[in-house]
């Protein structure tokens, strides 16, 4: 087989199986209602600078702790500010944070899994090794330890979800590949003399990555969770930033008179997540191959 | 392969992973940017002081000779004095660590007692309405910062009208720890049974499938019994490995609940030590977590091979 035949079979697969996606996605109840709820909130997280009514940082130390009302729907905090304006410019950084999180590891975790589960030996021996020790590790007590040494800010919290993320999509593409290279349209394309990086990128990768962004969705879940806790402990977002989790914490103050003031973060933060596994959830229907 | 063969394999193969452990740990301080003792020591430290802990940390010599000092004081239950009780670290981890022991425990335990009634009801009759209800437990459960759940048990039972349980504390005597931990444990459970219950429905409809499960029905054996007696025990294998693989998100929630609760467990020290910037505190304290993940996964693997003898020959 050519090496032009053996790219058209694999192509003419994938087509199939992306046009299929297109005329189904609609039909699948749980991937509507995940991309109602997310769109929802990634819309109000983007319009936020339009539609938020005050400045999330701007103190009204005459109106402190307000109860919800025409003026401020959701009250105000501690400082006086406008509690509704502070959860729409939250969810920008919250939202933000917690997709570019994937990214990295995402790509290291892939490339990582394809070469262990491609090439085999030393390689995989190494980067297996390697997973094994970080997952040793608690999740949580691993990110925040290199908060800690690396400090605070957003970048910090980016390198250090990637020295622990990668391990899970690294686990996932190896353990398919593993599985694919074996397939006889793997075997066909290594007949046909194409070169090894090609058969990784052109016919294994677009196989296997459908389980990787299936898993993403989870793990951005996963990731906005972290960022918060990160808020909760003060570890994460620095005031006067709004945060989901700085709020909440601010709020367990005054959790005997104003009640509302850590509960609506923390739904906001349940309801994305919602939205996001049913997406995921949605996904891992319609992505999987009849 | 017998048991303590079995063992004793794993055990061997635990043995890079701890190495790896300890040099990421040990690695830590060099993470730091700039001059790691001045910063810990902050920005008002004296010259000498800072000279003095380069001495004690012996950061004047190579990277290899302090691996070495580092293992030979490891080895002897050496993890640093802390700068800022100016006691050993070990002291205070091992003060603390049976509060933590405690939670991860209770929780597990109340994880089961929720996940498995739960999955059971569902599995028993496939995509009924109790089945597509437990199925959005999962969903909606993992979406749930735990900290936030903490807060709203703290609300809903322990202040204003339900005052059910205290709102902090540790307790005293077996009974006041059941009590007082009722809630943190409660937390933990409600993180980890959305997991389980999860596996546990999808390897109960797999289990209900097969030959023999057909012909305990057959045998004209109430369905009741089928599920309890046949079918739950070798669903139950595969959450073992499940359990044992989320350990370490566990292990690590608990960080974050015992600051909720106020309880004094090695969570609350990592985090106190953060904030006192006590490096040798964080970094041993993040050295003992891995070893208690490390241990549980052996012990799961145990139980693994206890129930499902077949693994020990793979």
């Amino acid at each position: 087989m050519s090496v032009a035949a053996a790219d058209a079979f694999v192509e003419a697969e994938l087509t199939e199986r992306r046009h299929g996606f297109r005329s189904r996605w609609y039909r699948t109840p749980a991937f509507v209602a995940g991309i109602v709820i997310v769109g929802t909130v990634l819309g109000l997280a983007i319009l936020a600078p339009v539609i938020a009514p005050y400045d999330p940082t701007k103190q009204d130390l005459q109106n402190i702790l307000q109860n919800p009302s025409g003026k401020h729907w959701l009250g105000t905090d501690q400082l006086g500010r406008d509690v509704w304006s502070r959860m729409l410019y939250a969810a920008r950084i919250d939202l933000r944070v917690g997709f570019l999180a994937v990214l990295l590891p995402f790509l290291i975790g892939t490339t990582l899994g394809a070469i262990a589960g491609y090439y085999g030996r030393f390689g995989d021996t190494i980067i297996s090794r390697l997973a094994e020790i970080v997952v040793a590790f608690p999740f949580y007590v691993l990110v925040i330890a290199m908060v800690f040494v690396l400090g605070p800010g957003t970048r910090n919290i980016y390198l250090a979800v990637t020295a622990v993320g990668w391990v899970s999509y690294m686990r996932i593409i190896r353990g398919e590949v593993l599985v694919q290279k074996r397939q006889e349209y793997t075997l066909a394309a290594q007949a046909a003399g194409l070169s090894n990086a090609r058969i990784i990128i052109r016919h294994l990768i677009p196989n296997v990555i459908t389980q990787a962004i299936v898993f993403a969705m989870s793990d951005i879940v996963l990731d906005i969770l972290l960022i918060v806790t990160l808020g909760y402990l003060g570890l994460g977002i620095q005031p006067p930033t709004p945060d989901w989790g700085t709020m909440i914490a601010d709020g367990q103050t005054f959790l005997t008179v104003k009640w509302q003031l850590s509960t609506i973060p923390g739904m906001a933060v349940v309801i994305t997540g919602l939205g996001l596994s049913l997406i995921g959830d949605g996904l891992a229907d319609l992505l999987r191959p009849e | 392969m017998d048991l303590p063969a079995y063992v004793a394999r794993r055990l061997l193969q635990m043995v890079p992973v701890a190495v790896g452990v300890t040099i990421l740990v040990f690695f830590m301080i060099h993470l730091v940017p700039g001059d790691p003792a001045r910063t810990m020591l902050g920005t008002h430290a004296t010259p000498q002081r800072v000279a003095l802990l380069h001495k004690e940390w012996g950061l004047d010599k190579s990277l290899p000779v302090q691996y070495e000092r580092f293992m030979s004081r490891l080895v002897h239950g050496d993890l640093g004095d802390s700068l800022f009780y100016r006691v050993p670290a070990r002291q205070l981890i091992v003060d603390r660590l049976p509060v933590t022991l405690w939670l991860i425990i209770y929780g597990t335990g109340l994880s089961i007692l929720i996940a498995l009634p739960l999955a059971a009801v569902a599995a028993s009759r496939r995509d009924a309405v109790r089945d597509q209800v437990v199925r959005v437990v999962p969903l909606v459960g993992l979406g749930f910062p735990s900290f936030w759940v903490g807060i709203m048990l703290l609300l809903a039972f322990a202040l204003n009208s339900g005052r059910f349980f205290p709102v902090g504390g540790y307790g005293h005597g077996f009974s006041g720890h059941l009590r007082a931990m009722f809630l943190p444990a409660l937390t933990v459970a409600i993180a980890i049974a959305p997991i389980l219950i999860r596996s546990l429905r999808a390897s109960l409809l797999n289990v209900l499938e097969s030959d023999y499960i057909t012909t305990a029905r057959a045998k004209g054996l109430p369905e009741r019994h089928v599920l309890v007696r046949h079918a739950l025990r070798n669903a139950v294998i595969s959450t073992v490995a499940v359990l044992g693989v989320n350990i370490g998100y566990l292990v690590g929630g608990t960080l974050v609940i015992e600051q909720v609760y106020a309880l004094p467990g090695v969570g609350q020290l990592m985090i106190n030590s953060i904030f006192q910037r006590d490096f040798p505190v964080v970094q041993g304290v993040t050295l003992v977590f891995a070893i208690l993940v490390v241990l549980v996964y052996l012990i799961t693997d145990i139980v693994h091979s206890l129930l499902d003898p077949r693994v020990r020959f793979e």
